[in-house]
């Protein structure tokens, strides 16, 4: 099958690609990039089926390296089959779901569920994190290498830290050898316990028990010292503080670490809190504009190297509780990319290009996934935006759970076809 | 002049004049009391539901009280009484009250917020009762109501909330209240029970009451929670009753006509000595009836009374 995109200003960060060009897609690759001149008759022939990509952006298919699908064991909330729908509605392609299913995704008979249903039902690549240790408990070590060799793409046990520094160092040692990032969820759980949102003015006017920065921020310098010690591949997980964001960038002048933000948090501070309003209830809390100002930063100098939806459902009967019980998270995977068109490229915080590698090349990376790229021989996976196309959020969700705190919105900018190994499962903004 | 909102959430959303016609308004229904019928009718034919999450007694017999005196019709529904124990969602409680055309509903709850909800789910009048550690503003407007009697005024005034900020919606209401009627207000209490960035609340905080005591024309004390202990919070009620009990002894350099004033319940010889509490300057026992008149006016004027007077 032959697919070829017209007119469109395609935008590949990896291969430093910022031009009107055509793409030539056959049997799921890309096989052919250049100006409209470049092609011959014999590479568009009837049969092949032609996007025109006027007036629209281009990119390679993104990448979202923390969602929760919920499956196995929440299926109310999201399955593997209608999580990766809302990845294709989102314009993501790519797909990596963390572990803290029930079970756990803590051994290769997990792993291989994930990749046996994904293939299956999934209409987006879905690629599984394992957890560091057995049921995600922080006291012994899963079978690391034994999952990685089943399709792993890193380890988390994302939800809760490891609180033991020295557990947290021998999986750091340990993936070493199988090149596999460590995804730390930084929470020191004794500062946090009991808290719901982040500690201040604001936790204290609504008498609603804080969470203090340094709950973080203490994590992070953990995990930035024990990455030292022991060269292992640390990737910070959903980062929300000014300090985070320094303690990560002196970190980057000797060390290799990486980091990622998540929409919410450069989008909403702790005051949206107000009115108990559980969909602001999220895990590190909203916090700060000061905060929201040095997230900025980190994104505009690198410091932050992606961004992620943390796409976290629950269902209206678990988020319509008082504050204090509600369960943390919200969905992500359909608002991620026009928060991103709205808040950080619109206000020139990001360049299309850095934005687009945020989701591309640099998840790729961290993962080490073949992904994010429009190289020739590439899979053809790729997102068409319109970056004028402005749509207010309603409450309806590919997503089989609709907690979101941006419901009402007006935001500017959404993928409009998503292509995944050649084949189009979004179109016009609707599923096909 | 009338309230603004149909409900009553807190004292941070109520501005000066509305905190003054409540007072105002309280005083007639106090006079009310020494009479030898204590019934008006302002309230015939409305329902009262006095919705308790959270063990109370004093808030809900002043609540019902207030109520039957205005003549409203009272329905009382406790946590381990109700559906409430059989796991039925506050959302799911509160469109059952809807469906029964209640006129208010008088909210305690353990978690902070839960008036809220019920605020934005249905359109009876919500009284906030109580919530977590968020606000207990006819707490607030009570305690004011007792200054205002007493000094005449509340601007100007120097009053000190002594004990555990940190978990206290009476001190969250009286903070907010006092603040907007222009008095002075002093936090005072263990740095652990002082909760982060308070002073942008328009407060100063003191570790030390002896460092302000002689200035003082009210002290609030704050019950303090054997709990608390166990979460580390303070090393031992005997030191916390060394440090910041109130007892005669502290009182010598106070002025004369200071007023001692407390929330209930006491633990007495913890925050307060029982000669302080029995003592000519406390005023303990005079909130509880203020309570009553302040309450009445709260329902008096969220169903629609204004400061014209009782004519219904």
């Amino acid at each position: 099958m032959r697919l070829i995109i017209r007119n469109g200003r395609v935008v590949d960060p990896k291969n430093k690609i910022d031009k009107k060009v055509d793409i030539l897609i056959e049997d799921g690759k890309i096989t052919k990039i250049g100006e409209s001149s470049k092609f011959r008759p014999g590479d568009v022939t009837r049969s092949t089926i032609t996007i025109d990509a006027t007036a629209k952006v281009v990119t390679p298919g993104l990448l979202d390296i923390h969602t929760h699908l919920r499956e196995p064991g929440r299926e109310d909330e999201e399955t593997i089959a209608s999580g990766t729908r809302a990845a294709a509605q989102g314009g993501f392609t790519s797909i990596c779901c963390m572990p803290n299913t029930q079970p756990v995704i803590d051994s290769v008979s997990g792993v291989k569920f994930i990749l046996t249903t994904a293939s299956q039902e999934g209409v987006a690549n879905v690629y599984p994190i394992g957890s560091i240790t057995k049921g995600r408990k922080g006291e012994e070590l899963a079978e690391i290498g034994k999952m990685r060799i089943a399709g792993i793409v890193g380890i988390s046990d994302d939800g809760k830290p490891v609180m033991n520094a020295q557990i947290m160092r021998r999986a750091l040692e340990y993936a070493k050898m199988f090149n596999l990032p460590v995804i730390s969820h930084c929470e020191d759980l004794n500062l946090s316990m009991g808290g719901v949102m982040n500690e201040g003015f604001t936790s204290t006017v609504l008498g609603l028990k804080g969470i203090p920065r340094q709950a973080e921020e203490i994590m992070v310098a953990r995990d930035i010292a024990l990455a030292e010690l022991t060269s292992g591949k640390l990737h910070l997980a959903h980062i929300t503080t000014r300090r985070s964001v320094e303690l990560i960038r002196q970190a980057k002048k000797k060390i290799k670490v990486t980091c990622e933000t998540a929409p919410h948090y450069f989008s909403l501070s702790e005051e949206e809190v107000q009115g108990y309003d559980t969909n602001t209830k999220i895990n590190p809390p909203l916090r700060t504009k000061d905060d929201i100002k040095a997230l900025c930063e980190g994104l505009a100098d690198g410091t932050i190297d992606c961004i992620v939806s943390d796409h976290a459902p629950h269902l209206d009967v678990e988020k319509d509780l008082e504050y204090n019980i509600a369960p943390f998270g919200i969905i992500g995977l359909e608002t991620t990319l026009p928060l991103i068109f709205t808040n950080l490229v619109s206000k020139k915080i990001l360049n299309l290009n850095q934005a687009i590698a945020k989701l591309t090349v640099n998840p790729a990376n961290i993962l080490g996934l073949e992904k994010g790229s429009l190289s020739i021989g590439s899979d053809a996976d790729l997102t068409i935006i319109d970056l004028n196309l402005k749509k207010k959020i309603g409450n309806k969700f590919t997503s089989q759970s609709k907690n979101s705190p941006f419901i009402g919105m007006e935001l500017k900018g959404f993928p409009v076809t998503t292509i995944v190994g050649g084949k189009v499962v979004m179109k016009d903004g609707k599923l096909v | 002049m009338r309230l603004k909102n149909k409900d009553l959430l807190g004292l941070e959303y109520l501005d000066k004049e509305e905190i003054n016609l409540i007072l105002e308004t309280a005083k007639p229904f106090k006079e009310l009391f020494t009479r030898s019928v204590k019934k008006v009718p302002p309230l015939r034919g409305k329902t009262v539901v006095l919705l308790f999450y959270e063990p109370s007694t004093r808030t809900r017999i002043s609540f019902e009280l207030a109520a039957k005196r205005l003549s409203a019709d009272v329905l009382n529904i406790s946590a381990s009484t109700s559906s409430v124990a059989k796991g039925e969602s506050l959302i799911d409680t509160a469109k059952t009250l809807e469906a029964m055309k209640a006129d208010f509903v008088v909210i305690r709850h353990s978690m902070s917020g839960a008036p809220q909800i019920l605020a934005r789910t249905i359109s009876a009048s919500i009284i906030n009762a109580g919530d977590g550690t968020h606000e207990h503003p006819t707490q607030g407007l009570l305690d004011m109501f007792t200054i205002w009697e007493k000094k005449g005024r509340i601007s100007g005034l120097k009053v000190a909330i002594v004990g555990d900020i940190l978990h206290s919606r009476v001190a969250r209401s009286n903070i907010w209240g006092l603040n907007k009627m222009g008095a002075k207000v002093y936090v005072v209490g263990p740095a652990t029970l002082i909760p982060p960035k308070i002073e942008q609340m328009g407060v100063k905080i003191f570790y030390d009451l002896d460092e302000i005591i002689d200035e003082l024309d009210v002290i609030n004390i704050l019950r303090i929670q054997i709990e608390r202990q166990k979460e580390n919070l303070f090393p031992s009620l005997r030191e916390y009753n060394e440090i910041f009990g109130i007892t005669d002894e502290r009182l010598k350099r106070a002025k004369k006509d200071l007023l001692v004033m407390h929330p209930g319940p006491m633990n007495r010889g913890i925050e307060i000595s029982s000669s302080v509490a029995e003592g000519s300057r406390s005023v303990i026992t005079e909130q509880v009836t203020n309570g009553i008149a302040v309450r009445m006016a709260v329902l008096y004027l969220l169903a629609g009374g204004d400061s014209r007077g009782m004519k219904r």
